[in-house]
């Protein structure tokens, strides 16, 4: 193995899990043909990974940066739009003229669906950077109302966009996303997440998490740092947010991407604990299934939610797994390359 | 310390996810074959706003069907078997009620679905029926591309280009109005799906709209888009939205001095219109589904019934509900309880069932044909009925 | 020309209603350095407890007069005092050296626990506030107006300087001037900490109370979530005047309703609620202390 050059290596990662995720789609899809029950059950699982990938995006701003955006769902709906809006007009026709259940038709529906989906990563992305530049520059408390604001006026754009269905939604949708997929960017956002913690990026969001002015005095960018993480974080919101708009029954309404979808979010993040990427994805598994588990009292969900965010940030601030990783309770391997974790001095 | 109430979490992360659902998977599995097979229950699904904004909208079908189920029930059934009725909130927004239906058809197993007012949650949930060819009967969503959707998917209420154009055709001749103002809500697709179709039909009349401005439901101040209308002098004002904006806007337009009438739609429909409206709503209109003072038998009947049950008037939602739990259980008998194609071809030939809202007949598009329609006026305080257009 | 008119009216009407939210908002984040984003749903338990209280005084005596507004705003101003005091002690004040995105999610916490406890305990559906005082339509030339109008604004104008006098005339205002430069200074310097930002948060939300009882007179139609909207716009107005400074938000309250209205009433009447922050963007890019604001560097 040690002859292989890094790419090579990386690459044959790369087909092994492709391979896996398809076996498994391939597999659930089986499975739901001959079980009917099944296909609520592989859409909570499509919802759960979803859900990961923005709760993980999530806590590159919040956790690691130690900013606190509430326009989390802003920036998952211009993805989902701006995707959705590309695949309707642009891509389904050109998909259309293969014939149907071809390799053709298969490859050029999934080879421009991962274009629309990074069209729409990339979108956001931009959003994000408007919004982020004049916000990060001052105070952290500023971007919060800032995000909020966002998510209002996303709301309010997508309102007076006819092409995107205004007011009664956009439905018709191609429904290209699949379990794959899902799981494919899911995966993808959690190694990025991990690799830009140990990175030299990564430190210097800690820096500023930890203090912000001594971080400036020690010639970190501050600014440039912050709107980075921000930047990142809302092009996986919009990637999460082209897979939503894919995924059946694809059909999406401004209701969805209001500051109660962020608010979901947070609740997640500070759940699992402020900068622990296994803890956003446990908070964002047992949450998600929860919603669908617990329905009938979703009255008093939004209740019991922010009573926990409350009670958390008086008794535990960290969150609950605070700022360690699932695997830090794992026995140690005697030469671990990973960068020693933190407590967490501010807090703990 | 923290190590510890680390593991207990994990432990009860655990237990939650792989101690439920096998458990619930077998229930629904064993609904499923029940309800295809011969247990003694046949399910039906609902799906509704029961909280959220228009949880009045949700509360009020709800009731309209549970009085239709248990009606249906106490006169022996559907050959013997009874209707049971499960109801899953979605919290008034469309994407969870797509996840709610997608619950009741694959884990509860209910071979009907009931639902929703909002056509925007009723759009996001249809594909799910469509898909799993279960049936699904829309009470009250006036939308017309609700029931495009699909073969499957059937409605009970008339739709928007039936109202909207009775709603401008009223204004011309019975009010001769020739200069409209509209004020829609962007908010809502009901509302902006309205607004086109009144102001072609009010157009093509060869009258003039000359004022139109937007709100979004919620807004509290309506006083500079009225001031735009005022000076734009129009003779009428159409305001296609819901009951919650309606009063205000009313008054807030007496305020300015606007004193023309105003015409709106169904949305407006709620024991609470005039509580909120008062005094303003003197002289306006609205196109509704039915009159809760209608003297005729099965209206008086149901009304009766209504009141004694749940000790408030029925509106023209509950009534809805009523009729499309009934049009359901009409259906169930003729398809001798079975569901799928054959439930879908037992409601698509509902012909003449008489109903609270009116005689109902399906046509191919799955819409209820030439329905009856009532336009009601606020006068001394009171709704009264200005006028019912009969089927032709 | 009289469009033009009505509409300017009609904003510093809408405007004077968030330039008394503003107000407490300025208050709280002058003393604290903290968004307190529960403020807007303390407006909206204002709103509520008037409601019940003004719908038990109308049972007594059904009349409306001036005597019903003011025994239902100071029911109302009570209830939120009580509430605000609660909300610091328990929520808040625990959090006081925390990080500051603690004190931020706890805000945030708040703010939903008010909405949808809210939701539960009052109904999820709109209510109408009684009418306490007759409205009266005044008429100039072809402009109009009402008195609810004239009064909303000649709070806010009072208020104002009733709070100008008590930041720079009196000695809790000194006291709350020096808690708002450096806690720890102040302590020890015998001022009590504690009790004087106890006392800004009672001070705050009466004022969200009063803002509360005018804005439900004047839009009788109230809702769980109806201080959400009006709560964030009134924050734009306090950035905008620069927060921290008094004058400043009532002039940000005034000059956000008048640009609203102003939209509102143009044919770009869909793009309202969007506009309010936009402008909160534009300020933070080219003038982040606000219009009457002093820029102030972080300090350690």
């Amino acid at each position: 193995m040690k002859k292989l050059p890094w790419w090579l290596r990386d690459l044959m990662y790369l087909a092994v899990f492709v391979a896996i995720l398809l076996g498994i789609t391939y597999g659930l899809d089986a499975v739901a043909s001959v079980y009917p029950v099944m296909r609520y059950y592989n859409r909570i699982l499509a919802m759960i990974g979803i859900n990961i990938t923005l709760a993980v995006s999530l806590n590159i701003i919040n956790g690691h940066a130690g900013q606190f955006s509430l326009g989390h769902a802003g920036f998952m709906g211009v993805g989902a739009y701006m995707s959705a809006a590309l695949t309707f007009y642009t891509f389904a026709p050109i998909v259309a003229k293969y014939p149907e259940g071809s390799m053709q038709a298969w490859i050029a529906q999934n080879g421009l669906f991962l274009v629309a989906i990074l069209a729409g990563g990339l979108v956001a992305a931009i959003a994000g950077y408007l919004v982020g530049l004049p916000s990060l520059r001052l105070r952290g408390d500023y971007l919060a109302i800032v995000t909020l604001g966002f998510g209002e006026i996303i709301r309010v754009i997508i309102l007076n966009v006819d092409k995107v269905g205004a007011a009664r939604g956009f439905s018709g949708i191609p429904t290209w996303a699949n379990f794959f997929w899902v799981y494919f960017f899911c995966v993808m956002t959690i190694l990025i997440s991990i690799r830009l913690v140990a990175s030299s990026v990564g430190r210097a969001f800690l820096a500023i998490r930890e203090d912000e002015i001594a971080a400036n005095a020690m010639g970190v960018d501050t600014t440039r740092f912050k709107v980075k993480a921000f930047v990142i974080g809302s092009f996986l919101a919009g990637v999460a947010g082209a897979l939503f708009a894919h995924y059946p029954p694809a059909y999406l309404n401004p209701t969805a991407f209001t500051f109660l979808r962020s608010f979901d979010l947070v609740v997640m993040v500070v759940l699992g604990g402020l900068g622990s990427i296994s803890g956003s994805i446990v908070a964002a598994v047992v949450l998600t299934y929860l919603q669908e588990g617990l329905r009938a009292f979703s009255e008093y969900r939004m209740v019991v939610y922010s009573l926990v965010l409350i009670i958390l940030m008086r008794t535990r601030p960290q969150g609950l797994l605070g700022r360690r990783e699932l695997w830090d309770f794992l026995p140690k391997r005697k030469d671990t390359t990973a960068p020693e974790r933190d407590s967490g001095p501010a807090v703990d | 310390m923290n190590k510890k109430s680390g593991i207990v979490f994990l432990a009860v992360v655990s237990l939650m996810l792989f101690g439920c659902p096998p458990k619930e998977a077998q229930q629904g599995g064993g609904a499923t074959t029940s309800a295809a097979g011969g247990g003694g229950e046949i399910l039906v699904g609902e799906y509704g706003s029961l909280t959220g904004p228009q949880a009045t909208f949700g509360q009020s079908t709800h009731n309209g069907i549970m009085l239709a189920v248990d009606e249906i029930n106490a006169a022996g059934g559907i050959n013997g078997k009874k209707i049971k009725v499960i109801t899953e909130d979605d919290q008034s927004k469309p994407e969870e009620a797509s996840n709610a239906v997608s619950k009741l058809i694959s884990q509860n197993g209910v071979i009907a679905v009931l639902g929703e007012v909002a056509s925007s949650a009723s759009k996001a949930a249809a594909p799910e029926c469509q898909a799993n060819k279960v049936p699904m009967i829309t009470p009250s969503s006036t939308n017309e591309a609700v029931t495009k959707i699909g073969d499957y998917i059937f409605r009970m209420c008339f739709i928007d280009n039936y109202q909207g154009p009775v709603m401008a055709n009223f204004a011309i001749q019975d009010l001769h109005s020739t200069r409209a103002a509209i004020l829609t809500d962007m908010k809502n697709d009901y509302s902006t799906g309205l607004t086109s179709v009144i102001e072609e039909t009010y157009q093509k009349a060869g009258k003039q709209i000359v004022a139109k401005a937007n709100y979004a439901n919620g807004d509290a101040d309506f006083h500079s888009q009225l001031t735009a209308i005022r000076a734009a002098n129009p003779d009428v004002i159409f305001v296609p939205g819901y009951y919650t904006d309606v009063g205000q806007i009313a008054s807030q337009a007496r305020e300015l001095g606007i004193k023309v009438p105003f015409v709106g739609g169904d949305g407006w429909e709620s024991p609470k219109l005039l509580e909120i409206g008062g005094k303003a709503l003197e002289g306006c209109f609205y196109a509704n589904h039915y009159f809760s003072d209608d003297p005729s038998p099965i209206v008086h009947d149901f009304v009766q019934k209504y009141e004694q049950r749940n000790k408030v008037k029925p509106d023209a939602l509950a009534a809805l509900g009523y009729d499309a739990a009934r049009v359901l259980g009409d259906a169930l008998k003729r398809s001798g309880g079975k569901g799928g194609a054959d439930l879908k071809n037992a409601i698509a030939a509902t012909k003449n069932f008489a109903g609270v809202t009116g005689t109902i007949t399906l046509g191919p598009d799955r819409n209820p044909i030439n329905k009856k329609i009532v336009i009601e006026e606020v006068k001394n305080g009171q709704l009264t009925l200005r006028k019912s257009i009969e089927p032709k | 020309m009289e469009t033009i008119l009505q509409n300017l009216l009609n904003g510093i009407a809408l405007g004077s209603i968030y330039a008394l939210i503003a107000l407490g908002y300025t208050m709280v984040y002058g003393i604290l350095k903290l968004i307190n984003f529960a403020h807007g749903d303390v407006f909206m338990v204002g709103s509520y407890a008037g409601f019940y209280a003004g719908n038990a005084l109308m049972k007594q005596s059904n009349h409306p007069s001036v005597v019903h507004l003011a025994l239902v705003m100071l029911t109302s101003m009570l209830a939120c005092a009580m509430l605000g005091f609660t909300i610091e002690r328990v929520a808040y004040r625990p959090l006081r050296n925390a990080p500051r995105i603690a004190s931020l999610i706890t805000a945030i916490g708040v703010s939903f626990f008010l909405e949808y406890g809210g939701q539960l305990v009052f109904g999820p559906d709109p209510k109408f506030f009684p009418t306490l005082l007759d409205k009266q339509v005044l008429h100039f030339g072809s402009v109009t107006t009402t008195n609810y109008q004239l009064i909303v604004l000649g709070v806010a104008i009072v208020v104002m300087g009733v709070l100008q006098w008590i930041v720079f005339g009196t000695k809790f205002g000194r006291a709350m001037r020096a808690v708002s430069f450096n806690f720890e200074t102040a302590a020890l310097m015998g001022i009590p900490v504690d009790r004087v930002i106890s006392l800004t948060f009672i001070l705050g939300s009466t004022l969200a109370a009063v803002g509360g009882i005018l804005f439900s007179l004047s839009y009788p139609k109230i809702d769980p979530l109806m201080g959400v909207l009006p709560g964030l716009k009134a924050f734009v107005s306090a950035v905008l005047g620069g927060i921290g400074n008094v004058p400043g938000a009532v002039v940000g309250g005034i000059v956000i309703g008048i640009i609203e209205a102003f939209v509102g009433g143009s044919p770009l009447s869909s793009w309202r609620d969007a506009i309010t922050f936009v402008i909160l963007i534009l300020i933070l890019l080219f003038r982040p202390s606000g219009l009457f604001g002093k820029y102030q560097a972080e300090k350690v």
